[in-house]
């Protein structure tokens, strides 16, 4: 009996300590540190922030990845602070004892912008090993951006069981980074460092490199070169990059003077009121989105899509309209087009105003079309490329509709000679009102685009036409192919004008070498040549 | 060819269009009109654009100060009269602003205007409101340098909006790297130009700043942002200090956005963005970055005068989302200390209200007492916000006290022995060192 009273005894003491152990003490550190969120006071918030990620408590991940989610909730008068899940359930944070619920007086802990580079920092350096790729990666390039003395530690242990290679690379940078801004390195660890920086080669490395401070003159005269040799491989790059963004100007510059080139160019109305049917499509993407956003919320990526045949019908149809209503009894009295379609502009300008107020629309951007890649040294964000890519898709298509459809062939027949296309028996009055149609309805799907990159205001339209009138006269007026080669002359021309001129002289020399080339060649860069244009 | 029914349609069709446009227009001229019967009233201009390019900001005051004065009359008006708007639309155009504070004046005969809001037109109807001698209450922001007897300025001066957020910059973020950003217009050349001084006599080498103008309206923002992005990896903290004018931000703050540039590493203070202007854009890519005001909708205050005055402004405009902003608490301070000055000298007078005006206390919207100050300006504090997930600011500093405007920069070689004083000098331009009244020539 008394051996089972003993053992009774023994297993009972034993519980009480696993118990006295399992429980964390209170008011230790890490508790301390935990309480010091619900103070409201940012240099607190850093000071938890430093402990708790340095305490090793399992519960360190969760509580800074949740202050950096706005998911800590911090109750000032009790001083407790809640962790609450990405599914909805809480936990304390101090004890990681599940909650009921968060009490209705706390709220999330604030952070300002130190904070959030210190949470990066924390959290990087334990995420070091996660299971996840991405987010070891991540986790290293935010530990080489912070640089941290603290986290050499971790990034060894990390590197040492590493197998991906590019999460090895961005944990090797993320090491040298530490080392060259660590005053007790060794030159040899140093260099080592220089090399490795040199080899990733980027605005970053060589921000680290110029920024290190004083550092043994081998060290430097190392770095010295390694700046170089990046600034001259940069210079190259950012020559690729202006030639890119040429581009995408060029695409935007094409996208929005497209539907003129048909107006203008083809049929040879001046319509001021060009603008106004990109900011047409623009709202009807707006509204699109609306309609999606309050009933199908689960469609805002395919709203893009909706929106393109939308905004060509409803600009198309305005278009139509516009042509039937005011147009037709102007041709061939310039002077009149352009008043009455530039009073029609400021008339759907305002029209647009009462409609949908002055202020702008917010259009959002589908998944597909925000953030960035980097192909080298560039950085190229999806919206420009996708825009570039919709632009030559629709200057194809349109291409081909004039050479290969019954209606292009009708087009064309009545701008060469519109007498004899009406005697071959071709409704000319109804082609008139489908080419403006065409063009307006272009420059409705126009809209959908430029939604993606500008306001969506009332005044959308008028910040186009006249970068779009440029683009049609310079590229010569008749010809798709000269709108084309125009726009992107222009927008290339600006993008490498732009860093030695800045943005508004740069705009001023454009001009002035349009002008000056139109005087030399009064037809544009394309001429059409024969009968029609003397006409 | 038209046959004949076609064209009756026609016809009919405009007929009809015309009918509609002269009724509109009747209707137009009757509530223009029927205003004048009344002589019990007080009127009150309002001089803001209602069309083109800044109605995008102006509407909102506008519907502040109508707001403002049916408040007014639910407490029974001024001098035991009903106040009267008399509303005119000088749609953005910097002439037009002249001519119809000329109709206020001389033919509506109203006793203050509440308006502009761009420098160029408060300069274009400058010359009117002294011919005239009637008060103009200015509600914006604008670079200072200077000081009239007819006008008073309830919007930031460079020294209470500019000033204080390049402190911040400094004391919390350790900024050593600057980029001055802007529109290229008059506000934000001498703001950079004050702020440039500003910085050198901090010890910022030349080398560290960059400034960057792009014309209204900017929409390509490509370059410019790469260029920040290479200006800011020189291994040295760097911030924007944007000066952008208001609509060209949206498509800014989405190239910064899709560039990767985050507050965390570049942050962006931006002196013309509030709710107004996040209203029209997705603002989580922007999380962090700054904007510094005097007023935001988001400050809690005490005895929940902030909050009131949100609540009524959404009942008033039946719009339970419409935001408030910066701008319309510059309003809202002006048009109390008219009311007050006005009962005061018990006369809508311009002389006497414009002698009784200074010292003149009326509560701001964040909980404190604003003062008019002899040169014209208010006392005002200056908040940062740190732009939230959900468009509205989270205050991350305020200056300690209320911090009283400078109508003359001290840090410009040009102006800082200038003051403006209207009430011991009766001179906007009082130079302290030579003890002499320029006058009205600069």
């Amino acid at each position: 009996m008394p051996t089972k009273l003993s053992a009774r005894f023994c297993s009972f003491v034993l519980s009480l300590f696993l118990i006295a152990f399992a429980l964390p003490a209170f008011a230790g550190p890490f508790e301390d540190a935990v309480a010091k969120f619900a103070n409201d006071d940012f240099s607190d918030t850093e000071e938890a922030v430093g402990v708790i990620a340095s305490s090793g408590n399992k519960l360190a991940f969760p509580i800074i990845s949740a202050l950096q989610d706005g998911r800590l909730m911090a109750d000032p008068d009790s001083k407790k602070v809640y962790v609450t899940g990405t599914d909805g359930k809480s936990i304390d944070a101090a004890t990681g004892e599940a909650v009921a619920s968060v009490p209705d007086s706390a709220s999330a802990v604030r952070l300002n912008n130190r904070l959030r580079r210190s949470v990066d920092a924390a959290l990087g350096s334990l995420t070091l090993q996660s299971p996840d790729v991405g987010t070891r990666l991540q986790a290293a390039q935010s530990v080489f951006k912070s640089h941290e003395e603290t986290a050499l530690e971790a990034v060894d242990a990390a590197l040492a069981k590493e197998s991906n290679k590019s999460v090895k690379t961005a944990l090797g940078e993320a090491r040298a980074a530490i080392l060259l801004f660590k005053s007790d390195a060794t030159e040899v660890e140093k260099l080592e460092a220089v090399a490795t920086l040199k080899a990733r080669g980027d605005q970053e490395a060589m921000a680290l490199l110029t920024g290190m401070g004083d550092q043994p003159p081998s060290v430097t005269k190392a770095a010295a070169s390694a700046i170089s040799s990046i600034q001259s491989s940069l210079a190259v790059w950012s020559t690729v990059q202006n030639a890119w963004y040429g581009l995408s100007l060029g695409s935007v510059l094409l996208l929005a003077a497209i539907g003129l080139a048909i107006t203008f160019g083809v049929m040879g109305v001046i319509n001021m009121a060009h603008g106004e049917m990109v900011m047409i499509g623009a709202y009807t993407t707006f509204v699109v989105q609306e309609v999606i956003r309050t009933r199908y919320p689960g469609l805002f990526d395919y709203s893009l899509l909706i929106a393109v045949p939308l905004a060509f019908v409803v600009a198309g149809a305005i278009g139509v309209l516009i042509e039937r209503s005011i147009i037709r009894f102007l041709y061939g009295r310039p002077l009149e087009t352009l008043l009455a379609t530039w009073g029609l502009s400021l008339v759907l300008q305002q029209a647009v105003r009462t409609m949908f107020g002055p202020t702008n629309r917010e259009v959002g951007n589908p998944s597909w079309m925000s953030g960035a890649f980097e192909l080298g040294q560039i950085t190229i964000t999806y919206n420009r490329l996708w825009i570039l890519c919709f632009t030559l898709a629709v200057f194809a298509i349109l291409l081909a509709m004039l050479r290969y459809s019954a209606i292009g062939l009708e087009m064309r027949a009545v701008t060469q000679n519109r007498r004899m296309a009406a005697s071959m028996g071709i409704a000319t009055s109804r082609v008139d009102a489908l080419t403006f149609g065409l063009g307006s309805g272009i420059a409705g799907i126009a809209g959908v685009a430029l939604s993606q990159i500008d306001n969506v205001s009332p005044n959308l339209g008028q910040s186009y036409i006249i970068d779009s009138f440029m683009v049609v006269v310079f590229g010569g007026v008749g010809n798709l192919w000269g709108t084309l080669v125009g726009a992107f002359t222009l927008g290339i021309a600006n993008k490498f004008l732009e860093p030695v001129a800045g943005a508004v002289l740069g705009k001023i020399a454009i001009l002035v070498l349009i002008i000056l080339f139109i005087q030399k060649r009064p037809r544009g860069l394309f001429a059409l040549k024969g009968r029609a244009v003397e006409a | 060819m038209l046959t004949k029914s076609t064209r009756d349609r026609a016809a009919s069709f405009s007929r009809r269009g015309v009918l509609a446009a002269t009724a509109g227009l009747m209707l137009g001229l009757a509530s223009l009109t029927g205003a004048k019967a009344a002589d019990d009233t007080i009127k009150v201009g309002v001089l803001h654009s209602l069309s083109g390019t800044m109605a995008i900001s102006e509407t909102t005051l506008k519907d502040t100060i109508l707001f403002l004065i049916d408040e007014q009359n639910k407490k029974g008006g001024v001098l035991g009269k009903k106040l009267e708007a008399v509303v005119v639309d000088p749609a953005s155009n910097w002439p037009l602003f002249a001519e119809k504070a000329r109709e206020l004046i001389t033919k509506d005969k109203v006793s203050v205007v509440f308006g502009c809001w761009t420098s160029v037109s408060r300069k274009s109807v400058l010359p009117v409101f002294k011919e005239l001698n009637n008060i103009l209450f200015y509600p914006v922001q604008y670079e200072g340098e200077e000081s009239e007897r007819n006008v008073f300025y309830t919007g930031a001066a460079p020294n209470q909006q500019a000033i204080p957020a390049v402190d911040y910059l400094m004391k919390e973020e350790k900024v050593k790297r600057w980029v001055l950003a802007g529109t290229d217009y008059v506000y934000p050349r001498t703001t950079n130009k004050i702020l440039e001084a500003y910085l050198k006599s901090k010890g910022v080498a030349q080398e560290d700043i960059m400034i960057n103008y792009t014309p209204f309206g900017h929409s390509d923002w490509q370059t410019i942002v790469a260029d920040i992005k290479k200006f800011g990896s020189a291994g040295k903290k760097t911030a924007v200090v944007s000066t952008i004018n208001g609509d060209a931000n949206v498509p800014f703050y989405k190239e910064l956005g899709n560039q990767g540039i985050k507050a965390k590493d570049i942050p962006v203070v931006a002196f013309s963005v509030g709710e107004e202007e996040l209203a029209g854009i997705d603002t989580k890519p922007l999380v962090g970055h700054l904007a510094a005001w005097n007023y935001f909708e988001s400050i809690k205050t005490k005895d929940g005068s902030n909050e009131k005055f949100i609540k009524d402004w959404q009942t008033y405009t039946k719009n339970p989302k419409r935001v408030t902003n910066d701008p319309m608490e510059a309003h809202v301070i002006g048009f109390a200390m008219w009311v007050k000055a006005v009962e005061k000298v018990k006369s809508t007078d311009p002389d006497k209200v414009i002698d009784a005006l200074p010292g003149i206390e009326a509560p701001n919207l964040t909980g404190g007492v604003s003062k008019m100050l002899p040169n014209h300006h208010i006392t005002k504090p200056v908040f940062i916000g740190e732009i939230k997930g959900n468009g509205q600011f989270d205050v991350v500093w305020k200056t300690p006290g209320l911090v009283a405007g400078d109508a003359w920069s001290k840090e410009l070689d040009g102006s800082k022995d200038l003051i403006g004083d209207w009430v011991g000098k009766k001179c906007g331009n009082f130079n302290t060192k030579t003890n002499k009244c320029l006058g009205s020539g600069s």
